[in-house]
């Protein structure tokens, strides 16, 4: 096992310096004078862009430049946000807790409805409950979220009024940040109403991020538990006089969840892109939000620093999944 | 009789009739992708035969007519039947012309996208060794971000327009092709028919193209129709996030960013051009997962 853990991680290295590569590059490759294209339309003096020009270190080789850039990582060193002036990094942190708590829902959403309805699908195949929810997966699957939020704003905010339109929580509570999830902090607090402000606010983000992994898990579990009951193992369960219900949940299941926990894995993607749109239709002050905000502002130290610290939590959070699917699969292993 | 002893060799072009029967038998099958293909079909008609069939110029406005109803509502006109935009431009018209936009952008993304896939992965399989190495890593770093990030940093580095979202939109999604072609061609490279092509003197080139490639398409074409949709659906978010196409431009993602502060007094100019995107990616996806079951032998049963 340790082997297997130390050949995933040897080949991640290669992979995260490309990242790191793109995410210097980026900034290197934009058209024309970076100081003055950071600087936009206020413009600088001569003397205060040659300092800077000094102080970003562009006055140097690209190859020391980019050194120079890894041994900053390295010391968690993220580059400064020229808006805020504050580290990359400790903004990413302020913000992140925002973005998973938002992200944790949808998954949670997304894994108690998609993986029922998968498996419901596949032991009823062929009846209207199996073509209602594939029918209704692949909409969702289809679906453009961003628009998808706006109808529901429509729906819940504007015409029945039950939901806020954005944010994360009313403005009449007030309480410190201790987890940084707004659900926990506001039941810490005890100040009355605050949770339910805000579940009513948290509630039509998530079904919007849930939207796409809940289509894709239903339809991969679907899959995944129609190829396991046609295996010999199943049948034979069946023909030993075991119940359906023992055979599906019991033999069927364990079997049909190791692809369904790799798909599960891979929608923290899908969640990071889904989050950018769905940020900003809610203004959910999260990472997604940021990253917009930064590449309008052009801020750009901002958006290299998200780029590179996104990309890599996706990056060890494909590990991760890797490695369980190594655990529950000892044939992936020893390959 | 002679024929019932000795098999008539077969013509090139009877086997291809052959092939097409046989993939239309397993794909019309599947009634939802046929549905999904007729109404694909419907929308290519929309989009050729736009200025026949839009009532109004699409960039035309109307001053006399600020956000009208569509025409079964109180207020509705007839001459502007899914009513108008804030500054009065007819919404049926610039529907019926943002679908040239999308099928262009559908059609130029994954051409990109597959053609430079198809190239890269290849190479990448047909020689093997670091070169290999090297562009499947470079493939993997591009696949570490998420795609809609990645797409909307390099139109801030290419400058907001459609041609560098389509561009950007490309660059995303072409490693999943390159991916599927290496696979392929390695597991093909060294079947017989390709031995004994390279025995009769198939250069490299030909022994790429021309004898590997046909047998690779499947896959690539159940991806393609994928992409397609995922083409469409990331240029209207980055319309809509305006990074995309700009206005006036009929878009439809670009329509949404243009309506979205007129959401709660008037519903339909957000309703119509997402509705609109929806059933387009839904009948491409549609299509796609009946071209899926046609195409993929291990989903054939019989």
């Amino acid at each position: 096992m340790l082997r297997f853990i130390l050949r995933k991680l040897a080949y991640l290295v290669p992979t995260f310096i490309g990242i790191t590569i793109v995410a210097f590059g980026f900034v290197r490759v934009l058209p024309g004078d970076p100081v003055l294209l950071m600087a936009g339309e206020r413009g600088v003096s001569p003397e205060r862009h040659a300092q800077l020009m000094a102080q970003l270190g562009f006055d140097r080789p690209i190859w020391e430049q980019y050194l120079h850039y890894l041994w900053g990582l390295m010391h968690g060193d993220f580059g400064t946000s020229l808006i805020t002036t504050r580290p990359v990094l400790q903004e990413f942190m302020t913000l992140f807790p925002a973005t998973l708590e938002l992200g944790l829902c949808a998954i949670v959403l997304a894994v108690l409805i998609g993986v029922p309805a998968g498996v419901l699908a596949a032991v009823k195949r062929g009846s209207w409950f199996d073509q209602l929810s594939m029918g209704t997966a692949l909409v969702g699957y289809s679906m453009p979220i961003f628009w998808w939020g706006l109808l529901l704003i429509i729906l819940f905010s504007g015409i029945l009024g039950w939901t806020p339109v954005s944010g994360r929580i009313s403005l009449l509570y007030y309480f410190p940040s201790v987890t940084g999830f707004m659900l926990i902090d506001s039941l810490l607090s005890g100040q009355k109403g605050a949770f339910a402000s805000a579940v009513s606010h948290l509630v039509l983000p998530t079904i919007v991020l849930a939207t796409i992994p809940l289509a894709v898990i239903a339809r991969q579990t679907r899959s995944a538990m129609l190829e396991v009951l046609g295996e010999d193992y199943v049948r034979t369960a069946r023909a030993k006089g075991l119940p359906v219900r023992r055979v599906v949940g019991l033999h069927a299941l364990r079997n049909a969840m190791i692809p369904v926990i790799t798909t599960i894995g891979l929608q923290i993607g899908v969640l990071m892109a889904g989050a950018i749109l769905t940020e900003t239709i809610f203004s959910w002050p999260g990472i997604g939000k940021w990253m917009i905000d930064s590449i309008f502002r052009r801020d750009y130290p901002a958006v290299q620093g998200g780029l590179l610290l996104i990309a890599g939590l996706v990056m060890i959070v494909n590990l991760v999944v890797d490695l369980l699917y190594g655990l529950i699969n000892p044939r992936i292993r020893h390959n | 009789m002679s024929n019932a002893t000795l098999p008539a060799p077969i013509s090139s072009g009877a086997m291809r009739r052959r092939a097409l029967a046989d993939f239309w038998f397993y794909f019309s099958e599947n009634r939802g992708a046929v549905i999904g293909f007729w109404i694909f079909l419907a929308l290519v008609v929309v989009a050729l035969f736009a200025p026949l069939l839009a009532p109004h110029d699409p960039t035309q406005q109307f001053r006399d007519a600020l956000l009208v109803p569509p025409f079964w509502q109180e207020g509705g006109r007839s001459e502007f039947l899914l009513g108008t935009d804030a500054i009065g431009r007819d919404i049926l018209s610039r529907l019926i012309y943002g679908a040239q936009y999308s099928l262009f952008i559908g059609v130029v993304v994954v051409s990109i996208a597959l053609v430079g896939g198809i190239i890269i992965g290849l190479i990448a399989g047909f020689f093997g060794g670091w070169i290999d190495t090297v562009i499947m890593r470079v493939m993997d770093v591009i696949l570490a971000f998420p795609s809609l990030l990645l797409a909307l940093v390099l139109v801030a580095v290419l400058g907001p327009g459609l041609v560098n979202a389509m561009i950007a939109i490309a660059l995303v999604l072409q490693p999943h092709f390159a991916r599927l072609t290496r696979a392929a061609v390695m597991s093909e490279k060294n079947r017989e028919y390709v031995i004994a092509a390279r025995l009769a003197g198939a250069g490299r080139l030909r022994l790429m193209f021309k004898t590997i490639l046909p047998n690779c398409l499947a896959p690539l074409i159940v991806q393609g129709t994928l992409s397609f949709s995922n083409a469409i659906l990331d240029a209207a978010a980055l319309g809509f996030l305006g990074m995309g196409a700009q206005p006036p431009t009929p878009e439809w993602g670009t329509m949404l960013a243009e309506a979205r502060e007129f959401i709660l007094r008037a519903w339909w100019v957000v309703t119509f051009p997402g509705l609109a995107i929806l059933i387009t990616v839904l009948a491409i996806n549609l299509a796609g997962d009946g071209l899926r079951d046609a195409l993929d032998p291990k989903l054939k049963r019989s």
